[in-house]
């Protein structure tokens, strides 16, 4: 009977194990993966080893690649720019790394974080670029959730950021973007994607490098790795752990969340087993795909005529910040007719950032 | 409707047909609907949001079984006989374009006694053109698969559940064991296929649970209308009806949840033996079900979401009613045939199957397992979760999980079946 509870809470009451790496030092926790109880300097090595073990046999990075790290200032993406710098100069690597920083414009918010993000900067001797969505997009998340309220600006911050990463990468003309994702935000958006349907980001949320026809491509290193608070003692991390929702939790996002980690409580393995159910599902090369094409107005890869950005935009410089939440595809077709009648140019220069070269 | 009267053993069964509609007192329910059913004549009701949404001139379920709406879900916007045509629909048109059932065939309706099962159960009787004319019903504990003598059987079974520390992975061996169950008494008794009351509500919550316990290769097997890796096919013709339907249509027909009226169905009962593994589902599988529930309730239509996704992962080769050239019910089940469903597969059949849950192997998947001393071989042909939450740790158990005798009477073909 719920065995698995059991053994999780064992090892505290007699409190006294010892690292099963070195045996020399008290256990101080027990990795998910392996169930192994090892000490915290352990730890730092075991993990170390594990993330240059997944650089090298998934090829991540080639020699003399620019590479720009995203940092939030949060928990995994300091740890990201430790281990990373930590490894670039033990194996020779050979990389020239970038921190990459997003200002969402949250007062109070991002403000802590981008401290953190930029005491990493002179730790760990990293050249930082900040992008602001007031100099992409000519809107703050504050002046958004101003117009809109609360319920549904996830979409604006998410599409908005994504989008962000890529044009700072643009800019710091990288050749591949790094995240912090780990584990769990894997196995959430594999629940995810099963819960809306979506298919075909169901077939390559799993992938550890996406985006390789892209013009930047994208990896996660962490992929497989827990969330290590173990770590998190030892770096100055942001206020907030995980990435600005502040404004609003989307309910069923919400609920997923909560989801994984009672289900971690149960059973810690679950993580993983969501990632490997999500990397052998079964989606046959002929299932109908999106096509991916260039967003008209901004060259951003977009599906539709324009990129999603673009459509908030619109929406939000229109006074109609519900355009594009919801039925998309009615709105894009609604919006390229009238985009037509209205004069372009008006519409272009709302996009301070618009002609990046992607 | 009438079959093929030279090919059908079990003669025609349009008396038996009308004979149903007197004694359920019951509209004839047809594909196209209510014309027949006299429905104008109570049409006077003009308040629209009183009125089924589809034909827009009887009450709605709400209106007029109040008792019955509670939980309804979205179903009971429609009226009664609308209702019904529509959940009937979805049955004879999973029924028919999979072409899970021929007039020749001898069927096994797996009876639980809740309402996924007892809706087969109704449905039967409308789609009488399907139901074989005699039926009987059979109560068979699960300890039967160990030995024909109850004791001896139940004395194993309990070793066995108690060898599984897991309490999910106790809950899923409890699962496989009744199909195993299913499947002797099926071949016992000549039956040909065996049909399942599993709906959509149930798929959903097996997707997630599949996903979460790392079986993302072999979902697909288990979630399509037809799944035939089994000696009897296992045929889910309520895959597209949500529970919530199933309990209503029980509702409003007063259905008692268990046998009603002279019908006779066979039956599995394990409630005898485990009783205490028949609570309400447990450990990670509770935890999903109270997590689809949630959503359910956030928004109505993410089961089907949820079923939809998964539909879309690729099947596998067996997920087809096998064909069988010299069948009396070939003509019949050809005719039933629709193009769409039965699309040439290109996969290749998987080479091997879980040892202890039967689901197919990915083949590269299987190279890693924990080392368990004596039964190292046959852990590597376990699947990863089973390996994990079922493979007993402790080597002596093992006996228990792999010496289900009269399994190996019955079937020829021992703990494991192949397509």
């Amino acid at each position: 009977m719920a065995s698995e509870v059991v053994d999780a809470t064992a090892p505290k009451p007699r409190g006294g194990r010892f690292c099963t790496v070195c045996n020399e030092r008290r256990a101080a926790l027990k990795r998910p993966k392996t169930l192994e109880q090892i000490c915290k300097e352990c730890f730092y090595a075991v993990f170390e080893d594990e993330i240059h073990r997944v650089i090298v046999d998934n090829h991540l990075f080639k020699p003399g690649e620019r590479i720009a790290i995203g940092a939030s200032g949060g928990k995994d993406s300091t740890v990201l720019a430790y281990v990373l710098s930590e490894l670039n100069i033990r194996h020779g690597y050979g990389l020239d790394l970038f921190l990459l920083s997003i200002d969402e414009g949250i007062t109070g918010y991002r403000d802590d974080s981008l401290e953190t993000v930029k005491r990493n900067e002179i730790q760990y001797g990293l050249p930082l670029q900040v992008v602001s969505y007031k100099e992409l997009y000519g809107w703050t998340m504050d002046e958004i959730v101003k117009l809109i309220g609360l319920k549904n600006n996830c979409t604006f911050c998410g599409v908005f950021r994504r989008q962000a990463l890529d044009r700072g990468a643009a800019l710091l003309k990288v050749d591949k973007l790094v995240t912090g994702h780990n584990a769990d935000d894997i196995a959430e958006t594999v629940l995810l994607n099963i819960l809306r349907g979506d298919i075909a980001r169901l077939s390559r949320c799993t992938s550890i490098t996406t985006g390789e026809d892209g013009p930047i491509p994208r990896c996660k290193p962490f992929k497989c790795s827990s969330v290590f608070n173990l770590l998190i003692d030892s770096f100055e991390v942001g206020p907030l752990t995980c990435s600005s929702r502040i404004y609003s939790p989307n309910a069923y996002r919400g609920f997923a969340r909560e989801f994984i980690k009672d289900l971690e409580r149960i059973r810690p393995r679950a993580i993983l087993d969501i990632i490997k159910s999500g990397e052998d599902f079964r989606i046959s090369t002929s299932t109908k795909m999106p096509e991916q094409g260039n967003c008209e107005r901004c060259g951003y890869i977009s599906s539709q005529k324009w990129c999603k950005a673009c459509v908030l935009l619109e929406g939000l410089n229109r006074g109609l910040p519900k355009l594009g939440i919801g039925r998309t595809r009615g709105l894009n077709n609604e919006r390229n007719k009238d985009m037509k009648a209205t004069n372009g140019t008006k519409a272009l220069q709302s996009k301070q950032c618009g002609t990046l070269d992607f | 409707m009438s079959c093929n009267s030279g090919t059908c053993e079990s003669g025609c069964y349009r008396e038996e047909y009308s004979g149903d509609d007197v004694r359920h007192d019951r509209p004839l329910v047809t594909g196209n609907g209510q014309e027949s059913n006299g429905v104008s004549s109570r049409g006077g009701d003009s308040n629209s949001p009183r009125l089924c949404i589809k034909c827009k001139v009887n009450e709605n379920i709400v209106s007029t079984h109040p008792s019955v709406a509670a939980g309804g879900g979205d179903c009971i916007r429609f009226c009664a006989d609308c209702f019904r045509s529509n959940l009937f629909g979805k049955f004879r048109f999973a029924v028919t374009s999979n072409a899970m059932i021929s007039p020749s065939d001898n069927v096994l309706v797996a009876l639980s006694g809740g309402p996924g099962s007892s809706g087969i159960d109704e449905m039967k009787l409308i789609v009488s053109s399907l139901a074989p004319p005699s039926k009987q019903f059979f109560v068979i504990p699960t300890e039967s698969i160990y030995s024909p003598d109850c004791a001896a059987g139940r004395d194993q079974l309990t070793k066995l559940a108690s060898a599984v520390s897991d309490v999910t992975g106790k809950e899923d061996l409890v699962e496989h064991l009744r199909m195993l169950s299913l499947q002797k008494i099926a071949t016992e008794n000549g039956c040909t296929k065996i049909v399942l009351g599993t709906c959509t509500s149930r798929i959903a919550c097996h997707v997630l649970e599949a996903t979460v316990k790392g079986q993302g290769f072999s979902l697909s097997a288990d979630i399509q209308y037809v799944d035939a890796r089994w000696e009897i096919p296992v045929v889910l013709p309520l895959r597209d009806c949500l529970s919530e339907e199933l309990n209503t249509l029980c509702n409003l027909d007063r259905l008692k949840l268990l046998l009603h009226d002279g019908s006779f169905f066979y039956c599995q009962d394990s409630l005898k033996t485990i009783d205490v593994l028949q609570q309400p589902r447990s450990g990670i599988n509770g935890l999903i079900a109270s997590f689809v529930k949630l959503l359910q309730q956030e928004n109505p239509s993410r089961e089907s979401t949820i079923v939809r996704t998964a539909g879309k992962l690729t099947p596998f080769c067996f997920n087809r009613i096998p064909e069988v050239g010299d069948d009396n019910g070939h003509l019949a089940s050809q005719r039933r045939q629709k193009k769409y469903n039965l699309k040439p597969n290109e996969s290749l059949p998987p080479e091997s199957f879980c040892i202890i849950c039967n689901s197919p192997l990915k083949k590269t998947g299987s190279a890693t397992f924990n080392d368990i001393d004596n039964g190292e071989t046959r852990a590597a042909a376990a699947c990863s979760s089973c390996q994990y939450q079922i493979f007993p740790k402790d080597p002596s158990s093992l006996e228990y999980l792999f010496t289900p005798p009269s399994v190996n009477e019955c079937t020829g073909k021992g703990w494991q079946y192949q397509p």
